[in-house]
């Protein structure tokens, strides 16, 4: 019984995630479309609606083309780490309370695993290989450059991505997400508690989601499309995917971490019932993770592209020290109050 | 044979196939690339024996950082620049007595060390409480032995990178 309420918990979240995916794309062409005073795509279905539909079935059709010179097995795997990454970090986020479904308690997470924060940052780190490989094996200068980039960039976030977040694992005391989740209970947000933790955390969110201002790996007026030029049909639509699914799972994250998950505050004072608060704590969270996925959207058409050297200043020379005096003045202030 | 036996098996055939890929191809991304999976496959390993800690540990920083750093270097010189990296066989006969004498150590610690194994022990909720109270208690000094020696290498590479910049300006 356990092992088939898991099966139905992955198959749901993964369904739901895919949908959810399919539309952050259709949002973002909408909202970049109204910030530009354009109309966007409309045409398929209500208010183009039904237009995610159209692009994949769209995508599936196209012919997959290889360039001639390229490492094939190292070109067809590439997009296939990229996917797998972006989907697999969300095993462990937490997105709702336990929940009595039929008499049983379903724990709405897919895996509480003890160390989640880390193996968050164990996979985000996976992710890069999926655009470096994808720039080697293309043999094409665009996207090497582009596979080159991405690799120094997300090593460099990395570093400050961690020490934010462990400003957000000394105040709960645990490395479990689930933990952390419940430490932030009623309005005790990380974003309160970790002004600074939260801001660096952001921006190294952003630089490894390569959104801009961060998108040097696909800067297209340089690079053509950067990392993934050579790619065409379901291969390049797994890059977008995961593009989308890592937006989507990092906003997750973050909301996990310094928007008190899917704590919805004061919730338990209007007399719902068990199962309804369980219900309202989950749409809470998606609540909470789509006006993220908007503000990623928002920041990309406000703010222009880093020059690679600018980049390279901010992540080591400005975010390393403030992540680390974050950290230094958090552990001090946990002393203090203890 | 038990499900954990067969992961294990899994697991460990995972890390040997890749590891020998890694020593005996001829292309060196390949045995960059097959290196991720050897990697994998012993953080694997680590996560059935209950050590999660260590498993992220291992992806974290070998997988994410030292092999990154080695395909990063690999991709810059192969094919970019005109210098054909190749593996080669080299220095048979030391190489073989080498190998064949650690090979026989291990086998021989192997077979005949008496293991201590203790059966049915409850598994530890938290691996990582554990390993920090350790670490800044009873093991304090290798800890900060091994900070120190990353520092060196910090000051190391450091000082390499900034040597070389000058002779150049000044040529």
């Amino acid at each position: 019984m356990e092992l088939l309420i898991s099966v139905i918990k992955i198959v749901v979240v993964m369904g739901v995630m895919l949908g959810i995916v399919a539309y952050v794309v259709l949002l973002e062409r909408r909202l970049s479309a109204a910030i530009q005073n354009r109309i966007g795509p409309n045409r398929v279905g209500w208010q183009g609606l039904l237009q995610p539909i159209a692009d994949v079935v769209k995508l599936v059709f196209k012919e997959d083309i290889v360039p001639l010179k390229s490492n094939r097995f190292i070109h067809d795997l590439a997009p296939i780490i990229s996917l797998a990454v972006a989907l697999t970090t969300f095993a462990v986020v937490p997105f709702g309370d336990k929940i009595n479904l039929f008499g049983y308690d379903i724990k709405l997470q897919i895996a509480d695993v003890n160390i989640g924060i880390l193996f968050i940052l164990a996979l985000t780190s996976l992710g890069v290989y999926g655009l470096t490989l994808s720039g080697w094996s293309s043999n094409s200068k665009y996207a090497l450059l582009g596979g080159v980039r991405s690799s120094a960039q997300m090593i460099s976030y990395e570093l400050s991505m961690g020490l934010a977040v462990l400003g957000v694992v000394m105040i709960a005391g645990s490395l479990q997400l689930d933990t952390i989740v419940e430490a932030q209970a009623g309005w005790k947000w990380n974003i309160i508690l970790q002004p600074i933790g939260f801001i660096t955390f952001v921006t190294a969110a952003f630089a490894e989601t390569n959104r801009l201002p961060f998108d040097l790996p696909e800067a297209e007026p340089e690079l053509v499309a950067g990392y993934h030029t050579e790619y065409s049909g379901m291969k390049f639509a797994a890059y977008y995917l995961s593009e989308y699914a890592n937006m989507f799972v990092s906003s997750a994250i973050i909301t996990t971490l310094y928007l008190g998950g899917w704590q919805v505050p004061f919730v338990h004072s209007f007399g719902f019932s068990d199962f309804w608060i369980g219900i309202i704590q989950v749409f809470g969270f998606l609540t909470k993770v789509i006006l993220f996925v908007s503000f990623f959207i928002i920041i990309r058409w406000t703010i222009p592209r880093f020059r690679y050297d600018q980049l390279m200043n901010l992540g080591w020379k400005f975010m390393l020290p403030v992540s680390i005096l974050n950290l230094l003045i958090t552990g001090l202030v946990i002393l203090l109050l203890s | 044979m038990n499900l954990v036996d067969i992961i294990f098996y899994f697991f460990a055939l995972i890390t040997l196939v890749s590891a020998a890929i890694t020593v005996y191809s001829r292309n060196i991304i390949y045995s960059a690339f097959s290196l991720l999976f050897t990697f994998f496959g012993v953080a694997g390993i680590y996560v059935l024996l209950n050590a999660d800690f260590i498993a992220v540990a291992q992806i974290l920083i070998y997988v994410g950082g030292i092999l990154m750093l080695l395909v990063f270097g690999v991709m810059l010189t192969h094919k970019v620049i005109n210098v054909e990296i190749k593996t080669g066989i080299l220095n048979v006969v030391p190489g073989s007595i080498i190998t064949a004498i650690i090979g026989g150590t291990l086998c021989g610690v192997f077979v005949v060390t008496d293991w201590f194994i203790v059966e049915g022990v409850p598994p530890i909720k938290s691996t990582t409480t554990e390993i920090g109270t350790m670490f800044m208690t009873k093991y304090l000094l290798p800890f900060e032995i091994a900070s120190v020696v990353l520092l060196v290498a910090l000051i190391g590479a450091a000082y390499i990178a900034r040597r070389d910049k000058s002779k150049n300006q000044s040529a």
